[in-house]
């Protein structure tokens, strides 16, 4: 096995996704003018529930101007995250879904309705999180839903709901740091 | 085999990456170490990988490299992933 595998079996992954995306982290019918705007109403709201300062919004967008559009994950998903640094003061998510769609200028996946702010202090304590979340949005019904939701708190619902019913069915992320002993 | 999955900051969309690369993987019955890695690192790490794994976009930027580079557009669509791997190393 790999160091870098090995690192993540170590590590719990870290919260879950209910415990990275507070309710005031969620943005329902937003308007953007265009992506640049989009991007920031991710990074207010990561702002708002306290994970970020307005620099690391900043630094959202300045990756998109470096790299380009890769962000775009997914038809219609955008993933705005930079690099840890010093306006992150602790791993978080926010979810921005918007009225009007936005091009971000991306090939395929343009353009984006729902924007996900993604704030981490390293690479791997946001592991669990980001995983529930790629899972629950893989599903069509799952992520029409969500993006058609009227309000924040039925988006936090459905969140928990899917969390809870995975929870239940399948281990955190990688069945190998089950076997490691992870109750120790 | 050693799979590389890149992305600019190594830590959102790679994971993502990786995340799908292992469902597809463990459907295809291909066993593979999946790592991630950021575009900074990428070019020194690709020299002991078997495959990488990036958005064509990021390919681009990337430049030639020694392993073959397999692109997705769609980082949560498993059935891409396994499509594309599958041409790729099935």
């Amino acid at each position: 096995m790999s160091e870098a595998t090995a690192a993540v079996d170590a590590h719990p992954g870290g919260p879950r996704l209910t415990q990275l995306l507070p309710i005031d982290a969620i943005r329902i019918g937003e308007t953007a003018a265009d992506w640049r705007a989009a991007v920031r109403l991710a990074g207010d709201a990561l702002v708002a529930s306290g994970v970020t300062t307005p620099a690391y919004t900043d630094q959202m967008v300045a990756t998109v101007e470096q790299l380009g559009p890769y962000i775009v994950i997914a038809p219609g998903i955008a993933l705005a995250h930079s690099r840890p640094s010093p306006a992150v003061l602790r791993a978080g998510i926010s979810l921005v879904t918007l009225l009007e769609p936005v091009a971000f200028g991306h090939r395929e996946n343009d353009p984006v309705r729902l924007v996900i702010g993604l704030a981490a202090v390293d690479e791997e304590g946001h592991i669990t999180a980001l995983s529930t979340l790629a899972e629950f949005l893989s599903d069509e019904t799952r992520r029409e839903g969500l993006i058609g939701a009227g309000n924040a708190d039925e988006v936090a619902r459905m969140v928990r709901s899917f969390e809870e019913s995975r929870a239940a069915d399948t281990p955190p992320v990688d069945p190998a740091a089950r076997s490691k002993g992870e109750t120790s | 085999m050693k799979i590389l999955a890149v992305c600019g900051m190594g830590l959102g969309t790679s994971l993502i990456l990786r995340m799908n690369a292992e469902k597809a993987l463990k459907q295809l019955g291909i066993e593979a170490d999946v790592e991630v890695s950021d575009m900074g690192s990428a070019r020194a790490l690709a020299a002991t990988a078997d495959l990488i794994l990036t958005s064509e976009e990021l390919a681009e930027q990337l430049g030639p490299v020694k392993p073959k580079v397999v692109t997705i557009s769609n980082f949560i669509d498993l059935n891409e992933m396994v499509t594309k791997l599958k041409a790729a190393i099935g």
